[in-house]
């Protein structure tokens, strides 16, 4: 009875409910990650040298995250091509261009969590300064942001599975894939800013 | 058409009908009586800190122990022997720890102003103006059936529980709730070593941090509500004002609370991982400002959530109870977005003590004076309104009428405030707490006042009792203004906030005078009178809902959708979807018989009003 409204009464609206909502959604994810990059500019700006002198020797691993982005990215592309092929009303590729854009988000999320486990390792912690704690906050966000778009992910897949998608109906596929893209472009801005400024 | 389907009576189960329930309108009225509770529960807490700021040393009434047990330790009240009780008990009592005899430790103290704030800011004054309001509302004045996305409607209200709970359990933790003000400034709460605070600075984030939830969830349904969900010919130029109002004021929490969340997630990180965002330290350390950038990012559009809807609940009920139309529409919603634009380019306002480069200063300065600029087109489009209309005096209107002087008052000393020279002065004193509640109490409360007994009917069925919204409405006013009034001159000569003995030694030798200590205790008794005062309108609110004058489909001769849908109002709202021909304030129309003309009413047809 919800998704009855006013259907009866109104012509559609330019941008469906759903669409109109997770484009809402990430009017907020971007004011969340504006407070967190806002702060991570302003001990960047407010250090002469950064990372600050007593983390010296401690680089961050910034060709293997270059590797990573490039992952992410060709999976925003794999993304953008299980949309398109559901508009054609290919489940069957829709479900595969779904499982490769997965298993690029489970790959981003290994690489950086071993990059992660290494950086430990070698004595950058979140108590390390302000560097060691906005690092791991800020990219930790993003990957928890990651993480949750793959969980969607694999949902939507299970229901591409169940039969639930076509060319007319697939409001599932189309919100997971903005946020997706979302998280995706999210990323190369937070690359330049941590790992190469 | 659907339309059998959603208004025929379909059995609900008393958990789905009540507790779970989907429906805009029970939602509306879950967030109206949470928000009631929260309420008086703010309120006690401020009564409670009054005393100890009239009288520091004295033991509270009731709780406290008598005059007679401190002098000769003879138990001669109930509350003597409680305490005779609690000091021969091994255990430390809560009450032990934090109110001694009845007196009032400084801790506490602490504890009990910022809870005050928070309470009344993030669980008074929002869930009622949007929760509240907005969910009633919004469907029924654009014409819909329900939100868009009643499940996360539903979820709104129920993150807004988890949030209270949260919230609540702060008292009761080792070490106390947070004691570092609503605005929570680092250092103080970022490291417990200043305040002894552990768990309640973050039981306080995190709280925060859900109610976050809260708002985005609520602004997702608000936005895409009032974008995709109006009824046929309801334009955007004719939603009615308080709809414009919720629908920015849904833009500025989506984009707002997320800032505050950021800074909840560092401090958190602060407090728990060891991470020193929020205190400068000798190796590689934070920067305490940076709590003030991002709180007052947040906080000041914040303050602007906390006002628009209750100028939109004003610019409903004067022209209604002027009967005419209201001044100047289309200036009313472009003043509120441009008050909702520079709300975002000010917050440096709050900061002007705090330390930053002079032009910056002048900056903020400037941004800020330019806020007076829509609020004054605002204010004098209410009074063009109201001039020469046939005005009733109807207890809303009165709120109505209320509203406006208060904010101007409330608006005037924040010029003052804005002014950096000025500020350096009185920031910190109780001239801002006067400021903050000519705008708060004296707008925001009295709007919501008026609002609840100006849709009580279409909520209910029944009408308020007027006498007792009468004598409500005129205690509460004559109490307010003698309990914020004075705090201009206390600011003004000195007196700061948030010192738990203005008599201590300590503080500056000017709040020692005997005329503010005699301040002090008027604006305490006045403060008790205001919080009596309330009891008349939740007692007045429950009565009515059984007892009141049972109230036609539109008892005020109101134009607006939401009296078009039949009282009390269906699931589904409406029979037939409304269709709207005209804007919403077309009252005294030359040439048409009754003096108002409903906006679902089509072209050159009879007035149908709704009894
Ligand atoms: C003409 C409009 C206004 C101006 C120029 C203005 C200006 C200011 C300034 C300069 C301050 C900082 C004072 C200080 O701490 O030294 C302030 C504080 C405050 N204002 Fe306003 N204000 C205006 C309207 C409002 C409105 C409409 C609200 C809320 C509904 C509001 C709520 C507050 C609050 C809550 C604080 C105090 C925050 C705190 O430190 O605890 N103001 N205002
Ligand atoms: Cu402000």
């Amino acid at each position: 009875m919800e998704t009855q409204n006013n259907i009866d009464v109104r012509e559609r609206p330019p941008l469906s409910n759903a669409r109109l909502a997770i484009l809402v959604l990430l009017g907020a994810e971007t004011m969340l990650f504006s407070g967190l990059i806002g702060t991570f500019l302003v001990f960047r700006v407010g250090n002469v040298t950064w990372p600050p002198p007593s983390h010296i020797g401690i680089e961050l691993p910034r060709v293997v995250t270059g590797i990573n982005t490039a992952l992410l990215l060709i999976s925003g592309y794999t993304m953008f091509q299980a949309w398109r092929a559901i508009q054609k009303d290919s489940v069957k590729q829709l479900r595969n261009w779904l499982l490769i854009t997965g298993i690029l988000g489970l790959l981003f999320l290994g690489i950086q969590g071993s990059e992660w486990v290494q950086l430990i390792r070698k004595g950058l912690t979140l108590q390390s300064g302000v560097y060691g704690g906005i690092f791991y906050v800020l990219i930790g966000c993003h990957a928890v942001h990651v993480l949750s778009a793959v969980i969607w992910l694999f949902i939507v897949l299970g229901m591409a599975m169940a039969g639930r998608f076509s060319a007319d109906r697939y409001t599932g596929v189309d919100t997971c894939t903005i946020y997706w893209i979302f998280v995706v472009a999210l990323w190369p801005i937070l690359y330049v800013l941590v790992y190469l400024s | 058409m659907h339309d059998n389907e959603h208004t025929s009576h379909h059995e609900e189960s008393f958990l789905r009908k009540y507790v779970f329930s989907l429906d805009h309108k029970t939602i509306g009225k879950q967030f109206l009586i949470y928000g009631l509770i929260m309420f008086f529960l703010g309120g006690g807490l401020a009564l409670l800190f009054r005393w100890k700021l009239a009288y520091p040393e004295k033991p509270l009434p009731i709780i406290g122990v008598s005059q007679q047990y401190l002098d000769e330790g003879e138990v001669v009240t109930g509350a003597d022997r409680m305490w005779e009780r609690i000091y021969e008990s091994d255990e430390e009592e809560w009450l032990e720890l934090y109110m001694p005899a009845g007196v009032m430790t400084d801790a506490f103290y602490n504890m009990l102003f910022t809870m005050h704030a928070t309470v009344m800011v993030f669980f008074v004054i929002v869930p009622i103006l949007v929760g509240a309001f907005g969910n009633f509302l919004i469907p029924l004045m654009i014409g819909t059936r329900d939100m868009a996305f009643p499940i996360l409607n539903m979820l709104s209200f129920w993150f807004a529980v988890l949030a209270a709970i949260i919230m609540m359990a702060g008292f009761f933790v080792p070490g106390g709730h947070a004691a570092a003000g609503w605005t929570g400034y680092t250092p103080l709460s970022a490291d417990a070593q200043w305040t002894g605070v552990e768990w309640g600075q973050i039981l306080w984030g995190l709280s925060l941090f859900v109610q976050g939830l809260s708002s985005l969830v609520g602004s997702i349904n608000y936005i895409t509500t009032v974008i995709n969900m109006r009824a046929p010919g309801m334009t955007f130029f004719r939603l009615p004002l308080v709809i414009w109002s919720l629908f920015i004021v849904a833009v500025l929490l989506l984009l707002a609370f997320p800032v505050l969340s950021s800074a909840i997630v560092l401090l958190v990180f602060d407090r728990l991982a060891g991470t020193t965002f929020f205190t400068a330290t000798a190796e590689g350390g934070g920067d305490p400002l940076l709590w003030q950038h991002l709180f007052w990012f947040f906080g000041h559009p914040e303050v602007y959530i906390l006002i628009l809807p209750g100028m939109g609940i004003a610019s409903e009920l004067i022209p209604v109870f002027s009967r005419k139309p209201i001044f100047g529409y289309r200036s009313m919603v472009y003043a509120m977005i441009a008050i909702a634009f520079l709300g975002w380019i000010v917050w440096g306002h709050h900061m002007f003590q705090s330390g930053m480069r002079p032009g910056l200063g002048s900056i903020f300065m400037t941004t800020t004076m330019l806020i007076a600029v829509p609020s004054a087109i605002k204010t004098f489009n209410w009074l063009g309104t109201m001039f020469r209309g046939s005005i009733r005096f109807t207890a809303p209107m009165l709120h109505g009428i209320a509203f406006v002087s208060m904010f101007v008052i409330g608006g005037l000393s924040g010029i003052y405030m804005a002014n950096t020279p000025v500020d350096v002065y009185i920031h910190d004193t109780y001239f801002i707490v006067a400021h903050i509640h000519y705008v708060v109490f004296g707008g925001s409360l009295f709007a919501v006042f008026g609002g609840i007994i100006f849709w009580f009917p279409k909520m209910y069925g029944r009408y308020m009792n007027d006498v007792l919204s009468k004598i409500h409405f005129w205690l509460t006013f004559i109490a307010f203004n003698c309990t914020f009034f004075p705090m201009h001159i206390l600011g003004v000569g000195g007196h700061r906030r948030r010192i738990s003995n203005p008599l201590a030694e300590a503080v500056e030798v000017v709040t020692q005078e005997q005329t503010f200590a005699d301040m002090n205790i008027f604006i305490t008794m006045s403060a008790f009178t205001l919080g009596f005062a309330q009891l008349i309108l939740v007692f007045n609110f429950f009565w009515s809902m059984y007892k009141g004058k049972t109230a036609e489909q539109n008892p005020w001769h109101v134009n607006t959708l939401e009296w078009e849908a039949p009282t009390p109002v269906p699931h589904g709202n409406f029979g037939q979807i409304p269709t709207v021909y005209r804007g919403p304030y077309e009252y005294s129309v030359p040439g048409e018989e009754a003096d108002w003309t409903p906006q679902a009413q089509p072209e050159h047809a009879p007035a149908t009003g709704g009894d």
